[in-house]
């Protein structure tokens, strides 16, 4: 034990802002990397990860899809980009959950006791749950392209959907985690997560078109984020059939998701920092 | 480190307290351990036994008072605090989907070791603590006692000056616990100084240098081991009677010899009381139980325990547990 190993104090690294940015970064790609190995360990989690979006695609594609008719479109080409914006608004009951779970095990506590960047036990749980994210996306492509999804845009515009994907997915995910630090356990998070999930998720242009729905839950459903991700991917993919969008954030989706994405981002994330900090006063 | 030098405590605590809520969990503790000594931390459930480890680790910002570890100051230079100690827990904070050794190289890396210099140290540790066998098994495949060794390896990665560890062998079987000692044992004897809190009298007997009894948040006693056992003065008496049925009249009876207040014990029908250990007292007890009718399942003499010190201290022995630890100990020394 009386061997000392030389460690770049924090005092060190505090003084070069561009050195001590790098070890953050560093610090959450370790964080990150224990997540990721978890799928190694658990794989059933990777298997629930796609098993349930494969199943809404079956579902609804083939079971209700039968009813369902979009004019102007193939119903499982509508159907897709409202699945991939259900899985990625998903994580968030997943992010929660995850964190609650490294509370209650005292992971965060041995994070906290390290002498590591306060943002990077956050920001590698974010890192790691967008990086399953994607994998789980690429699948549902796959699953897409296989039941007759296509896209019919420029390859920017399909670019520019799955980056808007991928933005939500982590704007998201800062969300659950801050859920995750509030909530009393991992179950309760697991609820709590469930209740904002459900609504979000359903109440919306997910499934079917809202034309058809009262006005009043139309101006709900017009404003929610989720419908603005499924409106957004719908344009830029070419999956939206013959029926034009009146409301005004359901004609400007794609910035209209940008925007819900960046404010979630703007509020979350500064919450999340803070918490972990505050977590020492509790 | 000028500001670390041998000579000043390795841990300081300055009149610190802590508040959640409306109950104050510390009122006003004070505590100062020298390098390369073991400080064992005695309380109930509690008492604020962790409070005080996680105050002392950075995990909790102190009301008031002010703590000072390594020389640095707790909360303004929690950093480097950080970068001096280890934190082994009562719920062992390990990655139960991780196996040990990327337990141990990932806190590594966090250290910001180098990947190979972080490799080498996981296999040491694992070796040091008897689980290279099972080091590329997930840990939630682990005993309780395995995790707490992965958890103190953990602890360790980064060859801390100073080390906490919460109620180390709390829920461990006997085994399990003595193989726990051992581990400690052998780190402070590679010079690191460590607090570590319990509620095991034995245990806090075993390893540490010195004692600080803790009870409602604060400290009602600091000394040796064998100071406070000292302090309580003389032996001790324990009785064991047949029948409860006679337990306060037999009780009343020591306290009036003695002219001090005996712990009395209804489900083992024991009394316990400190007495001056002469012959002339002795006897006296024996005749008034005597005279009394009481018949006396068994009579002892023995130097206190720490039990007593507690009870002493404390009033009862406040937890479970400790109750049933003293039993075993007066049960080891008896024998």
């Amino acid at each position: 034990m009386s061997q000392a190993i030389a460690l770049p104090t924090p005092a060190a690294t505090a003084a070069n802002p561009l050195r001590s940015l790098r070890w953050a970064l560093a610090d959450a790609l370790v964080v990150a990397g224990r997540h990721l190995t978890h799928l190694r360990s658990v794989p059933e989690k990777l298997a629930g990860m796609i098993v349930q979006p494969v199943i809404f695609v079956l579902l609804f594609g083939y079971v209700f899809g039968s009813a369902v008719t979009v004019p102007g479109v193939n119903y499982r080409e509508f159907l897709m980009p409202g699945i991939f914006a259900l899985t990625m608004a998903g994580t968030l009951v997943a992010a929660a959950t995850g964190m609650a779970e490294d509370r209650q095990k005292g992971i965060i506590d041995r994070l906290r006791s390290l002498p590591i960047a306060r943002s990077a036990a956050i920001l590698g749980a974010t890192l790691a749950n967008l990086a399953e994210a994607i994998v789980g996306l690429v699948l549902l492509v796959i699953c897409g392209l296989a039941v007759g999804w296509r896209t019919h845009t420029d390859p920017l515009r399909v670019a520019a959907g799955f980056g808007l994907l991928m933005l939500f997915q982590f704007a998201m995910n800062w969300a659950g985690i801050y859920l995750g630090m509030l909530a009393r356990s991992a179950d309760s998070a697991d609820q709590i997560g469930m209740t904002i999930f459900m609504p979000l998720a359903f109440v919306g242009n997910t499934f079917v078109p809202m034309q058809g729905l009262p006005g009043w839950l139309q101006t709900v459903t017009n404003w929610n984020p989720v419908s603005a991700i499924v409106q957004a991917t719908r344009q830029l993919f070419g999956n939206t059939g013959a029926m034009q969008a009146t409301a005004w954030p359901m004609q400007h989706a794609a910035w209209v998701s940008l925007g819900w994405s960046l404010v979630i981002l703007a509020i979350f994330a500064p919450l999340c920092v803070r918490r972990y900090r505050t977590m020492a006063t509790k | 480190m000028s500001f670390s030098t041998t000579s000043s405590p390795a841990i300081e605590v300055n009149d610190v307290r802590k508040r959640f809520g409306a109950t104050w969990a510390l009122r006003g503790v004070d505590l100062a351990v020298q390098p390369g000594t073991i400080l064992g931390l005695l309380g109930p459930n509690g008492a604020g036994k962790t409070t005080i480890v996680r105050i002392l680790s950075t995990l909790l910002v102190p009301d008031a008072g002010s703590a000072r570890v390594a020389g640095l100051d707790v909360v303004r230079q929690a950093d480097e605090v950080r970068a001096r100690i280890g934190l082994a827990g009562q719920y062992a904070a390990v990655d139960e989907l991780l196996s040990g050794r990327r337990n141990l190289e990932m806190v590594g890396r966090l250290y910001h070791l180098a990947r190979a210099e972080s490799q080498r140290r996981a296999s040491e540790l694992l070796d040091q603590f008897s689980l290279t066998d099972a080091g590329d098994r997930l840990a939630r495949t682990y005993s309780g006692g395995m995790r707490r060794r992965l958890d103190l390896a953990a602890s360790l990665v980064a060859r801390p000056q100073i080390l906490f560890l919460d109620e180390p062998t709390t829920g461990l079987d006997p085994r399990a616990r003595q193989e726990m000692w051992q581990a400690i044992r052998a780190l402070v004897q590679g010079g690191t100084t460590l607090l570590l809190t319990t509620q095991y009298l034995d245990e806090a007997d075993q390893l540490a240098d010195e004692i600080a009894v803790i009870d409602r948040g604060t400290v009602v006693a600091n000394d040796t081991p064998r100071a406070l056992k000292a302090s309580i003065g003389g032996e001790q008496l324990d009785l064991v009677l047949p029948d409860d049925a006679n337990l306060p009249y037999a009780a009343a009876l020591l306290e009036r010899i003695t002219d001090r207040v005996p712990a009395v014990d209804g489900e083992a029908r024991s009394i316990s009381v400190a007495f001056d250990g002469g012959p002339r007292t002795l006897t006296a007890i024996v005749r008034a139980l005597d005279d009394a009718a009481i018949a006396a399942e068994d009579i002892a003499v023995r130097k206190p325990s720490l039990d007593d010190v507690f009870m002493r201290l404390t009033g009862a022995p406040t937890s479970e547990t400790m109750q049933s630890t003293s039993h075993d100990l007066v049960g080891r020394e008896a024998a």
